[in-house]
């Protein structure tokens, strides 16, 4: 369970939004420049909201009132990046197993093998960031993101990076990561289409505001996007 | 034709030791100096980036003086630490590294501070979510991705302590086989009448000396480029 309430002004834009999240996949929808980004850095703890209170599950990550802040690095939040930020110094193999690495945890090879098969990309372990496709890139960020065990997955237009076919690529590659990964996931996307094969709940934002909340009924109403 | 005396080795020997140990030892307060100046906002911070940059624009002599009567056996600093840690930089070859040092800093500082300034801080952001702390975030992203800077910087050090002249001949002064660096050396030969000849042999070494810097330096930070870019 995932309870945000959050103020931030950025410039002109104002960001004011309040939501809660409980199920496998929840989507963040809506336009470009409507706060989405904004809204997921403030639960990775990467923006710092002026007021509210973040919840996931018992902990308090953010109060402005008793001053409660966890960093990020300590919320284990994960984020899939839109353009992957994969460490361009490391072997992908690397990149997978940085979470691990960095927090001092035993190497689990029976998570790490099980993560390489459900992203497929146990043929690129040797290789550098720099020469994967998109689309290789984008399973890699998301595996990367699974195996530092998050208590919470954020993807960040997964896909916005993608060309059509790749599109159609990845996507059951994220339906198998909501049905066998057991973390729930925060969906952000413009895209009506990805939104209703991914999530079952849908918050819609617009200008910084929550403006509809509800099933993934409510993107009928929306134009019917295609995968595009 | 082409011999070197004894003299000319120890200047040669001298000046490579003297350039090695000022650039390795002002590494570390380069890499700290530069990330403070490419990454904390402070008060004075701009007083500290001048006061880095000090030696680049002052005259070599007026540095060498300042280290004089700092660092001098019986100046406050030089006093201090040579009665607590038997440390002695005057008329030492120490004190031509801690001159040398001193004049290098500025320039390793710059390319080390332009390389982290240049690091994109989405990957820092990255490692955070992947539940980095700031100081593993630092050793494992900022630095390996810093390191072509860091080794042009510890290139351009070696190369400013290898010519570096009046800062060293104004506070250690000139004694052969302590103090008489390759370009001290040649100085001294070109002060004589006749000379010149024997200068021009120490003046070849340090050409060749220089260009293998250049190239050495230019292959580390080839293979550090292409290890950041997948090949």
């Amino acid at each position: 369970m995932l309870a945000v309430q959050a103020e931030k002004q950025l410039g002109e834009f104002a960001v004011n939004v309040s939501f809660t999240s409980d199920t496998a996949a929840t989507a963040l929808f809506g336009p470009s420049g409507a706060g989405k980004t904004s809204v997921i850095n403030m639960i990775a703890g990467l923006l710092k909201p002026e007021r509210g209170r973040i919840v996931l599950g018992d902990e308090v990550l953010f109060d402005s009132v008793t001053g409660i802040n966890v960093p990020t690095w300590r919320r284990r939040v994960g984020y899939v990046f839109q353009e992957g930020r994969l460490f361009p110094h490391f072997s992908v193999k690397r990149n997978l197993d940085y979470g691990r690495w960095v927090s001092g945890h035993a190497s689990n090879p029976r998570q790490l093998s099980h993560v390489i098969d459900l992203l497929n990309v146990g043929h690129l372990l040797d290789r550098r960031p720099g020469k994967l496709s998109g689309g290789e890139r984008q399973r890699v960020a998301v595996g990367r993101a699974l195996l530092m065990q998050p208590r919470l997955l954020l993807l960040d237009e997964p896909l916005a990076s993608l060309d059509t076919a790749r599109k159609h690529d990845i996507l059951p590659y994220l339906e198998r990561l909501r049905d066998e990964a057991r973390v729930p996931l925060i969906y952000v996307s413009h895209n009506a289409a990805e939104i209703k094969r991914i999530a079952s709940r849908v918050v819609r934002l617009d200008s910084g505001k929550v403006v509809e909340t509800g099933g993934i009924e409510l993107l009928d109403g929306a134009r019917a996007d295609v995968l595009a | 034709m082409f011999e070197l005396s004894p003299q000319d080795w120890t200047a040669i020997a001298l000046s490579l030791r003297v350039a090695v140990v000022s650039t390795l030892i002002a590494l570390p307060f380069g890499i700290a100096i530069a990330t403070v100046l490419a990454r904390a906002s402070f008060w004075g911070k701009s007083a500290l980036d001048a006061l880095v940059h000090l030696p680049l624009v002052l005259p070599p002599v007026v540095t060498g003086y300042l280290l004089l009567i700092t660092f001098g056996r019986k100046a406050p600093v030089g006093a201090f630490l040579a009665d607590h840690f038997g440390i002695v930089f005057s008329f030492r070859w120490t004190g031509a590294a801690l001159a040398c040092g001193i004049m290098a800093f500025p320039l390793m500082v710059r390319a080390i501070r332009l390389s982290i300034e240049a690091i994109d801080k989405r990957l820092e952001h990255a490692a955070a979510t992947l539940g980095a702390n700031p100081v593993s975030t630092y050793a494992t992203v900022t630095l390996p991705l810093a390191l072509p800077g860091i080794i042009a910087g510890m290139m351009l050090a070696f190369a400013r302590a290898l010519g570096e002249f009046g800062a060293t001949i104004t506070f250690v002064s000139n004694i052969p086989g302590e103090t008489q660096t390759i370009s001290a050396a040649i100085y001294t030969l070109t002060q004589v009448p006749g000379g010149d000849a024997a200068a021009l042999n120490l003046v070849i070494v340090s050409i060749i000396i220089s260009f293998a810097a250049l190239l050495a330096s230019e292959w580390f930070a080839r293979r550090a480029a292409a290890r950041l870019h997948g090949s």
